[in-house]
């Protein structure tokens, strides 16, 4: 941290390599919007980011209740960052509960905003404080700010003749106003946001606009704040970024495997949370031919994308745990019928409803196991909110070659997490189309050409996908089983087993067209493998670098592939004396890891409905190692503003 | 996808190489003859036809058809199938579902179907019972029925279909009976033209579990007093000697009559087209069971556009005002820096 010069106000200014800040307040205050765009300030500033939205399931939970808290982290630095951060260094609180809600999270000497207007005593009630934590000196160990955001909300929307009850609705911009001053962050894209968002109320323009600029000269103006702070641009990559959020990078990638593969998308969903963001994306794209479907429900969701896929459309269907029950029957149907299909499951807390918008990786074993019969499915999961750009063309590829359901899983961290994606090239995608069957493949007893709808390709076991419409092609498909290669209704014993086979051989043998795992183990030293999947890639590698900074060896491995398992996974385990699987459910990959290779691997499971700290993984992995983390308290404790290692 | 004339075909083209397992004497066998006759003189492709079927006696229904098929499973078919006709307007699509299959476990996807306008021609062989599970009362079972699992009566009113459809917004339905080649595949036409969902009842014998559900106005000596032929435009009248009729009174409420009572200028002129739906269904409530004379024929036939050619439209429309998708374009649709 240097300072080094003052603003025109007399403000030191400091620099910073990194700061995590998180706004929160009542469902109704804005406090996702106030994140997103604080996000996309820093965004275009240039900063490396990370974000975490944490939102009730209640569309609007009583006021001024705990259990109507919405927050909203963002972490930005100026260097390769791989998570929204363990604690956050800066809380807005724009009422008691969110104050109260948060403050357990915050290590000591964090700086707390609070809209000092709302802290009265019918919302200190509400919100279960017996007394005012602004008065009672239980704030202590945090560097408090008293802001009235309310009332200077109220004052600089006079001008727009709004009514009190609506001009105090801009307070959240007035809060972002503030913090893009108190981090110096560019303005412009925000006022652009606000014409574009707003533009068909230009009062709500006007106040929003007003409210912004207030929080942002508060700030300037008064000598409340000692300093403004600075994180400098991060030094990415050459070329052109966007950020993006898991659910528009798999919308995208859909897009974009539709396109590579020359059929049209057609997808099937029923609304669910964490999910339905994918629907509402992709029904805005029809100029690319894109079909969406409101179905009745999760099963006609799936069934609807089934039909399309016979058709020779791209056949998708989203959804989130409760939904993957429901479509389990046709997904079996699918693994029956051998057509390809995309199931993509937007992993949230469980059982049953559960915890509907809160992450969870606990669909690992549903998704592979879940289904009446041998039905096997490919399984892939996406590692980062930008990695489900190319996951998605990597579903849709399988199950286009090999003619089979593949689900793909996500989760509500990466659906809703941001992080900047640099664009990639158009050009460098693959050709993923298959080519459709259109003529006959077998010879009756007689010699005339006849088309045998089973009759597979020896290489991929794939059967011929030939859609309606095709003449002399004319067949019938059905869930009963069929006979090999004629496909005709078959119960004899023998072809049974013959079928069970063929569909489980023509899965595993994906295997052969995957990558092989690639280790990350920069001396080829570590005893221990840390084996990740989905969502956890970030905490891991940041846990696994800071690790490393205190001198340990350890290695580092992600699987996008849950099934199969890429072809050296064996090999790979088997080269590491221990084995450590964190996984945000009770151990779901390590029953599949232990059970596949007989290894003794440990399991570090999470279910909070939160990811993992990277904390939490770097003290596993130091137990695991041996080393004595008992005297080594958490350096993210020592002080605001100071940067711990890495995160 | 040719542009050459329609080949010839006949029957024995339709149908597939496949051996018919229905029991013997089922009237599945003359649903399928009857489908068998009327797809030839319809001027369509064997290639550009699917039929989809969900579970149950009727659903094994395409694999006798030599046509593209699918056997799919329980209550799903039109879900299925709605999927396929929407991504594909260039295909005609039935759907072979019973009651059971359409109105327990399928039932939400039929209304769906309907509701929606989805271009399908839907089949639902209604004969009152559930026959590939062997023997269980079905939704359209009537009351007290007794069966392996209602020893003392099933309790649940039965839905009218023909009733349900009309609810459910359908813009054609139809009712016919396998006793009458002549009469279905008539009406199958008729919904092979129809541009939308086409919903046709079919009274089934079940002649192992439910024989002679339809006897009482289906068989050859009561189906001319028992049934009451349905045609647009004409005056609703029936019996041997048409010597019946329908009237409609002031409250709109429908009854049987005797036309020397009335004249022949007083009996309900049936008119499908009517956008209207209550003169469908009070048509369709006239008979509390088939035991009573029964309106057959088509019901409702009115225009309303197909979810698929709707569907069709808004992409026409976005390509028109945006241009044909451009990936690269959509990438850097959000805002974009530079770095580097």
């Amino acid at each position: 941290m240097t300072s080094s010069t003052t603003t025109e106000h007399g403000h030191k200014v400091e620099t910073i390599d990194r700061v995590v800040i998180r706004f929160a307040g009542d469902s109704g205050d804005g406090m996702q919007v106030t994140g997103d765009q604080f996000t996309n300030e820093s965004a275009i500033f240039g900063n490396d980011l990370s974000t975490l939205p944490n939102f009730p399931a209640e569309i609007r939970a009583p006021a001024g209740t705990l259990a109507g808290v919405s927050a909203f982290q963002v972490h930005i630095s100026d260097h390769d960052i791989l998570t929204p951060g363990d604690a956050p260094n800066v809380l807005v609180a724009m009422n008691p509960a969110a104050l109260r809600a948060n403050v357990g999270d915050l290590p000591l000497g964090a700086t707390i905003l609070v809209n000092a207007d709302a802290f009265d005593e019918r919302a200190l009630e509400k919100a279960g404080y017996a007394t005012n934590p602004l008065l009672d000196g239980s704030l202590k160990q945090f560097k408090v700010y008293e802001v009235p955001m309310t009332s200077l909300t109220l004052e600089a929307c006079k001008p727009t003749g709004a009514k009190p009850r609506d001009a105090e609705r801009s307070k959240n911009f007035f809060a972002l106003g503030l913090l893009s001053w108190l981090y110096q962050r560019p303005t412009d894209t925000v006022f652009n946001w606000i014409s574009q968002r707003y533009g068909r109320n230009p009062v709500v323009v006007e106040a929003n606009t007003l409210a912004f600029r207030a929080g942002y000269n508060f700030g300037e103006t008064t000598e409340v704040f000692e300093s403004v702070y600075e994180v400098h641009a991060a030094a990415h990559e050459p070329g052109t970024y966007t950020n993006i959020t898991g659910n528009t990078a798999l919308a995208w990638g859909l897009v974009a495997a539709s396109h590579l593969a020359k059929i049209p998308l057609f997808l099937g969903s029923y609304p669910i949370t964490p999910a339905s963001d994918i629907l509402h994306e992709l029904s805005k794209h029809k100029n690319f031919g894109v079909r969406t479907l409101q179905a009745e429900d999760e099963i006609a969701g799936v069934g609807a994308a089934l039909g399309a896929a016979f058709g020779g459309a791209l056949g998708v269907t989203t959804t989130s745990g409760p939904g993957l029950d429901l479509k389990a029957e046709t997904i079996g149907l699918a693994v029956s019928l051998e057509l390809p299909l995309v199931v993509i499951d937007i992993q949230r807390g469980g059982p049953s409803t559960g915890l509907p918008t809160k992450t969870e990786q606990s669909d690992l074993l549903h998704a592979m196991y879940g289904r009446h019969g041998e039905a096997p499915v490919p399984v892939l999961a996406a590692s980062t909110p930008s990695h489900c750009f190319s996951v998605a063309i990597e579903a849709v590829r399988i199950a286009l070659k090999y003619r089979t359901p593949v689900i793909l899983l996500s989760d509500g961290y990466l659906a809703n997490g941001a992080e900047p994606w640099r664009l990639p090239s158009v050009d460098s995608f693959p050709d993923i189309s298959t080519p459709f069957a259109t003529e006959p493949n077998a010879t009756e007893d007689d010699g005339t050409p006849v088309f045998h709808p089973y009759v597979r390709d020896p290489g991929t076991l794939a059967r011929p996908w030939a859609v309606p419409g095709t003449p002399g092609l004319e067949h019938r498909i059905g869930g009963l089983e069929k006979a090999d290669e004629t496909g005709n209704v078959s119960y004899e014993p023998a072809n049974h087993e013959r079928m069970v086979q063929l569909r489980a051989a023509k899965v595993a043998g994906i295997a052969r067209d995957i990558p092989p795992l690639e280790v990350d183990d920069e001396t080829g030293e570590a005893k221990l493998l840390v084996l990740g999947w989905g969502s956890t890639y970030g905490a891991i590698l940041a846990a696994g670098r800071r690790v490393r900074a205190a001198g340990h060896a350890v290695a580092l491995a992600h699987l996008v592939y849950l099934n199969p398992f890429p072809p050296n996974l064996g090999e790979v385990l088997a080269r590491y004396e221990r084995v450590l699987v964190p996984e945000v459910n009770l151990g779901q990959l390590v029953k599949l890891v232990r059970a596949e290779f007989l290894v003794d691997a440990e399991s570090l499971t999470k279910v909070q409905g939160t990811p993992f700290r990277v904390a939490e993984i770097e003290q596993a992995m130091l137990v695991s190692l041996g080393v004595d983390v008992a005297t080594g308290e958490h350096p993210a404790a020592a002080e605001v503003h100071a940067g711990e290692e890495e995160s | 996808m040719s542009d050459t004339a329609v080949p010839v075909t006949s029957r024995k083209d339709w149908a597939s190489d496949q051996d018919v397992r229905w029991c013997p004497g089922c009237g599945d066998y003359s649903i399928l003859a009857a489908v068998q006759f009327a797809l030839p003189e319809l001027g369509v492709r064997r290639e550009n036809v699917v039929f989809i079927s969900g579970i149950g006696c009727a659903a094994r229904f395409p694999y006798y058809m030599n046509t593209y098929g699918m056997h799919s499973i329980h209550g799903r078919a039109p879900a299925i199938a709605t999927g396929l006709a929407v991504t594909r307007p260039d295909l005609e699509v039935w759907v072979v579902t019973g009651d059971g299959d359409a109105l327990s476990i399928g039932g939400n996807h039929l209304m769906h179907a309907l509701r929606r306008n989805v271009k399908l021609r839907i089949l639902l062989f209604n004969n009152q019972i559930y026959g590939l599970t062997k023997g269980q009362y079905s939704p359209t079972s009537e009351v007290g029925k007794v069966t392996k699992s209602t020893p003392f009566g099933s309790l649940d009113t039965p839905f009218n279909p023909v009733s349900l459809a009309l609810g459910a917004e359908g813009s054609f339905v139809a009712r016919t009976h396998d006793m009458d080649r002549k009469h279905m595949t008539e009406v199958f036409r008729r919904a092979h033209e129809h541009n939308g969902t086409a919903f046709v009842e079919v009274y089934q014998n079940c002649n192992v579990f439910n024989d002679g559900a339809f006897e009482e106005i289906t068989g050859r000596a009561t189906r001319d007093e028992m049934l009451i032929p349905l045609e647009h435009g004409r005056p609703i009248r029936f019996g041997a000697d048409a010597d019946k009729g329908v009237v409609m009174d002031s409250q709109g409420r429908l009854s049987i009559v005797k036309v020397a009572d009335v004249g022949e200028d007083a009996l309900l002129v049936h008119d499908e087209h009517r956008e209207n739906p209550d003169l469908a269904f009070a048509l369709s409530r006239l008979a509390r069971g088939p035991h009573e004379p029964t309106p057959i024929g088509v019901f409702r036939a009115v225009e309303r556009p197909d979810y698929g050619s709707l569907m069709e439209h808004q992409l026409v429309e976005a390509q028109a005002r945006k241009g044909p998708g451009d990936l690269a374009a959509l990438l850097s649709s959000g805002t974009t820096w530079t770095a580097g």
